[in-house]
């Protein structure tokens, strides 16, 4: 569904992404793990046309996507839970979800639109409750929930989600990836996830791979890497967040 | 005495309109892209030369003179976004806002020009009586004025607030890259909110420009007063901007009418630093709201 072969990304001169090949196939939860700096956030921002790559080519659904803007991106079928969340804080929970909605909005779309908004807020029910509420005075985990029902609203074939764990606690995390794991089932949708948090990564995913400063040093099937010495060292620690 | 303060009221009204308009065309690309415009107010100052370039110098009949009058507005707020804002590799908002008063020199500059010095005047849009009311007299223009501005008001208030594309504008103006993320074209909507604003703008000048005369340089008091409105009620809120505006206009015709004319300027720019003393976020503006608002 999404391939990505030797991409190379420069940021002025320094070569952040160096040679990174990748495969996604549909249906999959495929996680990106690292650490800080390791390149995660550049790789997912130049998929969703933030950033250019310098060379390589980013193949999605047999299209070549590498020249596009942000905005045909989307349309395409890419959507970007961004890294922070970025929810628009001065506005409520509702606008937040119809803007997820802007490709495809039309007066005549209207019925359908209120429609998935609906379906969003039986997936995430919190949300309903706020749904007069300005973003912003939303918790952590609400604005990550908001922020996915965002994404959803694009009705995307693959979601990019950056670190959605991110400053959340332990049990608001759980819950998210439980999210995760029940849009891939339900929706059928095909994940690219990013995570520090490698263990619960690894736990949800069909396919890993580890990038370090700008490379890939690792891929394979997700409970190998789990298991997989070098990355249990590297990343996963001892009992840090077995609770997890 | 009833007869006086009724005419000093109406007189600020018709003023305090045309601070509103200036006041809500600072919002719009506020509300887009976090810039202070400070262009808007030769925006105004071009509505009412170019009308007057249209309906007297060529002859044109009134609305199709209205009509180009906006269409040249557009085109002038077009250009400046494309031109000026547009071509920034590293958009910062400070370096933005000085861009603007660069155009508004330029703008000034080239209006005087084409234009000259002198002040230009074209009739009302309806001839006939003034009202009287107590014995104060209103002319029929102010009713215009004050017609046109609630009509914009209540059109632009139905954009924000109802349209889609009212509501992605907003948010390209909170978080750019959120914006396009969910595939928002940020550019083109920066450039309809100068579009727009330089419309807005406009529609005031044509309005004004029969009851208090347009030369070329009337834009940087219109933009301070317009300004002080838009801060009064809370950057960002167009009811507070109408608010603020028309409250600016009668404190101004009553320090003129009933103290001296000589301090009519320094009233809005008195209540400027009262609001930025005592009550930055404005009238209309939450506390909540301005936090979660980066500037």
């Amino acid at each position: 569904m999404l391939i990505l072969k030797n991409v190379d990304i420069f940021y002025g001169k320094i070569h952040a992404i160096k040679r990174v090949s990748l495969h996604v196939n549909k249906g999959e939860i495929v996680t990106l793990i690292g650490s800080n700096g390791a390149g995660k956030t550049t790789l997912l921002r130049t998929i969703s046309g933030l950033i250019r790559s310098t060379n390589g080519s980013l193949v999605f659904d047999n299209l070549d996507i590498s020249k596009q803007s942000p905005d045909t991106i989307v349309k395409k079928g890419i959507s970007h839970v961004p890294e922070g969340r970025l929810v628009f804080k001065p506005l409520n929970v509702e606008d937040n979800l119809l803007l997820g909605s802007f490709n495809w909005y039309s007066f005549k779309n209207r019925s359908e639109i209120k429609n998935d908004v609906e379906m969003i807020y039986s997936i995430f029910p919190i949300l309903k409750k706020r749904k007069k509420q300005l973003a912003g005075t939303l918790s952590g985990g609400e604005q990550q929930m908001l922020a996915i029902g965002r994404a959803l609203m694009a009705r995307p074939k693959l979601l990019l989600l950056d670190e959605p764990s991110m400053g959340l606690a332990p049990i608001v995390i759980k819950e998210i990836f439980k999210y995760i794991v029940e849009l891939r089932n339900t929706f059928g949708l095909t994940v690219l996830l990013i995570e520090q948090n490698a263990r619960s990564a690894l736990r949800i995913a069909h396919t890993g791979y580890v990038l370090e400063t700008g490379r890939i040093i690792l891929q394979g099937p997700a409970e190998d890497l789990l298991l997989n010495k070098d990355v249990q060292r590297a990343y996963l620690g001892r009992d840090v967040d077995y609770e997890i | 005495m009833l007869t006086v303060f009724l005419q000093f009221l109406f007189s600020g009204l018709t003023v305090g309109a045309v601070y509103a308009l200036v006041g809500i065309g600072f919002n719009i690309t506020y509300n887009a892209t976090s810039i202070i415009n400070l262009a808007q107010g030769e925006f105004v100052v071009i509505g009412g030369l170019m009308m007057w370039f249209f309906s007297e110098s060529l002859k044109l009949p009134f609305l199709v003179s209205v009509a180009f009058t906006i269409v040249t507005a557009g085109i002038v707020g077009l250009f400046m976004e494309r031109l000026t804002i547009k071509p920034l590799k590293n958009p910062d908002l400070l370096l933005m806002i000085m861009i603007t008063i660069a155009v508004s020199i330029v703008l000034r500059g080239l209006l005087m020009l084409s234009f000259g010095k002198n002040p230009y005047v074209y009739p009302s849009f309806t001839e006939g009586e003034p009202v009287s009311i107590y014995g104060a007299i209103i002319q029929q223009q102010t009713l215009w004025v004050i017609g046109i501005t609630g009509f914009c008001i209540i059109v632009l208030f139905f954009f924000f607030k109802k349209t889609i594309t009212g509501k992605a504008m907003l948010a390209c103006a909170v978080n750019p890259t959120a914006a396009q993320l969910v595939g928002i074209n940020v550019s083109k909507m920066v450039m309809v909110s100068f579009v727009l604003s330089a419309i807005v703008g406009a529609i005031g000048g044509i309005a004004i420009t029969p009851i208090s005369l347009m030369e070329y340089d009337k834009g940087p008091m219109l933009a301070v007063k317009g300004f002080c409105a838009a801060i009064m009620g809370g950057l960002g809120s167009n009811r507070g901007a109408v608010l603020g505006g028309f409250l600016i206009g009668i404190l101004e015709s009553m320090t003129a009418g009933y103290i001296h004319s000589g301090l009519k300027d320094a009233v809005a720019l008195i209540i400027l630093l009262l609001i930025l003393f005592f009550k930055p976020a404005g009238i209309f503006v939450s506390k909540t709201m301005l936090q979660l608002r980066k500037f």
